[in-house]
């Protein structure tokens, strides 16, 4: 079967700074092999007496392999769902399902990539760096993050060479109106072949309003996660029309220039 | 995988099952053949579809409760010939009856509707006189006795399959409900669709539902809907499908107890996408375990014993 569920087990599990913690895990499949860059799994998250989820939580995978039953995830410690993953101990059983979605579109034959990432958007985007790496694509990354020391720029290139940009929020660098020239110029100078970003609304925004082809990683709250239930909709610019489609399977990954806008209804 | 010494097949009116465990209207879709072998179903049911193009609700159209979830997706369609072309094709094929849920505003639109999807590939059609998010502050033909008769009778003097009333436990008296689908005509209940319901983000101050309000689902519901199985049950000589909080096997025997012939699982697919198959094989251990040869013996065999209430209150006199 395509999608499976499957009880894995804690390899690793550690913080990286004060909000974010990094998930290995070992599965009994090898995973490695099935799962592309984007994608993501469904995480059950572990009930205890302080924190009962009950739905799964959709999480974009971090790291694909080396071993082939190894995958990782980096993630925001935030909610209950992921109050109640953060107490995983290492050896401890946890169930995914996956893989999901369908993830970005890469080929080795471009010359360079720009990649754009505001926060924990990065661990959505990090699978990219090693396909880039290893196919002698040149890197390019824009970080965006609160502060210096919230942007995981080790987290995120894993030692692969890349051109960085970080913006903060603690400086005002971040802003948008200081993020478009640095765009502007990167997207004229360097021409990259195709432009990445997650985690953003404004970022994306302001990828579309600069006319960058590429693709972005979107998110929106859902319940299967397989296209079935129709929760987690977002609305599309498609020939002309405006359409809705479902961020877990239709997506996550979409192109840059058909999102509509940030509107949120709820 | 599935023990062949016990007999899982059910019947629902003319409709043979291989076994009792299908999907809930809303809760499966052919995206599930990734994630398991379909054919595997005692019966397979589509979201609901509506005569004309529905867009859904705004989001944010799911959220998380104890136990639970409330959902308002506002039954999205892309109307009855988008259905029969694209969506029937993708079950051509798969061995197991394949139900069609619909949703219409009007008796009449009801009963056109049921007309247009009696063809080839639809076994039976369940009509959705249910769901909580179609009108007006959450009011379906199903919460009153008249619209419901109204409705199954329309339908049915134009349907050419099966009909399968899915009531709503949002009633008071849910007998009364199944009494006038039953002398309506329909060839099976399901019961029930969600508990109408509503969450509040604290934080925000905001509705977690874009909608609003939303249906309950879940193992939550599911004291209450296995009551109303009961009552049903009791009230009606049609099938009862149960539907309602099922997330493991020992869950679907508890419906089936309660008088129920077959069950649905919902809200457990969005945990697990293969958790019916899980059921499936939980419920043929279970009849190992228990020596029953036929699952169909445990319909309605809750063990209570009638003279119960009579001894107590005979003994608390004596004490008294």
């Amino acid at each position: 079967m395509k999608v499976a569920t499957l009880a894995c087990r804690v390899v690793e599990h550690q913080w990286v700074s004060a909000r974010y913690k990094y998930l290995r895990l070992s599965c009994p499949a090898p995973l490695a092999r099935h799962t592309a860059a984007g994608q993501f799994f469904q995480l059950a998250c572990p009930v205890s007496e302080a924190q009962a989820p009950f739905l799964r939580r959709p999480m974009s995978v971090y790291g694909i392999g080396p071993e082939e039953d190894r995958i990782e995830f980096l993630y925001h410690v935030k909610g209950i769902g992921t109050r109640a993953l953060e107490r995983l101990r290492a050896g401890d059983a946890l169930t995914v399902t996956g893989p999901l979605g369908t993830g970005f579109a890469f080929s080795p034959d471009w010359k360079r990539v720009l990649l754009v990432a505001r926060g924990v958007g990065l661990a959505t985007m990090a699978p990219l760096v090693p396909l880039a790496a290893r196919a002698g694509v040149a890197i390019t990354a824009v970080l965006s993050a609160r502060a210096p020391g919230e942007l995981m720029t080790q987290e995120f290139l894993r030692g692969a060479p890349a051109s960085v940009h970080a913006v903060f929020d603690s400086d005002g660098s971040s802003a948008v109106e200081r993020v478009e020239p640095l765009l502007r110029n990167l997207l004229d100078a360097e021409r990259p072949d195709r432009v990445y970003t997650c985690g953003s609304n404004r970022l994306l925004a302001l990828l579309q309003k600069l006319g960058a082809h590429g693709e972005v990683a979107l998110e929106q709250q859902m319940a299967c996660a397989m296209g079935v239930c129709l929760s987690c909709v977002r609305l599309f610019n498609e020939e002309g029309e405006k359409v809705f489609r479902r961020v877990c399977c239709e997506g996550p990954v979409f192109p840059l220039g058909a999102v509509a806008g940030e509107v949120q209804f709820g | 995988m599935v023990d062949p010494q016990v007999d899982l097949g059910v019947k629902i009116g003319s409709l043979m099952l291989k076994n009792p465990v299908m999907p809930a209207s809303g809760c499966f879709a052919h995206e599930y053949a990734q994630a398991m072998d379909l054919g595997r179903l005692g019966a397979l049911v589509t979201k609901s579809v509506t005569p004309k193009r529905r867009i859904g609700n705004p989001v944010p159209r799911v959220a998380e409760t104890d136990a639970g979830m409330l959902n308002s997706i506002g039954i999205p369609s892309s109307g009855l010939l988008y259905y029969v072309d694209k969506i029937l094709p993708h079950y051509v094929g798969v061995p197991a009856p394949l139900v069609a849920s619909v949703s219409a505003d009007t008796a009449e639109e009801f009963a056109a509707a049921c007309e247009a999807l009696s063809v080839p590939g639809v076994s039976a059609i369940e009509a959705n006189i249910s769901c909580p998010n179609i009108e007006a502050d959450g009011r379906a033909f199903a919460m009153s006795p008249k619209d419901t008769h109204r409705a199954i009778s329309e339908i049915k003097r134009h349907a050419r399959v099966p009909i399968w009333a899915k009531l709503t436990p949002n009633v008071a008296d849910i007998a009364e409900i199944a009494r006038a689908a039953e002398d309506a005509g329909a060839d099976a209940l399901v019961v029930a669709n969600t508990l109408l319901g509503m969450a509040i983000d604290p934080e925000t101050r905001k509705p977690k539902l874009g909608n609003v309000m939303g249906g309950l689902s879940g193992p939550a519901i599911r004291p209450v809907i296995v009551r109303m199985v009961f009552q049903c049950a009791r009230a009606v000589r049609i099938p009862v499908i149960g539907c309602g909080g099922i997330l493991s096997a020992g869950h679907a025997v508890e419906h089936l107890l309660a008088g129920a012939t077959a069950v649905q699982v919902g809200t457990a697919s969005f945990l697990d996408p293969a958790a019916m198959l899980g059921i499936i094989d939980g419920l043929a251990a279970y009849c190992e375990r228990h020596g029953v040869a036929r699952i169909a013996e445990l319909t309605g065999s809750v063990r209570i014993d009638p003279g119960l209430t009579d001894r107590w209150l005979r003994l608390a006199q004596q004490s008294g």
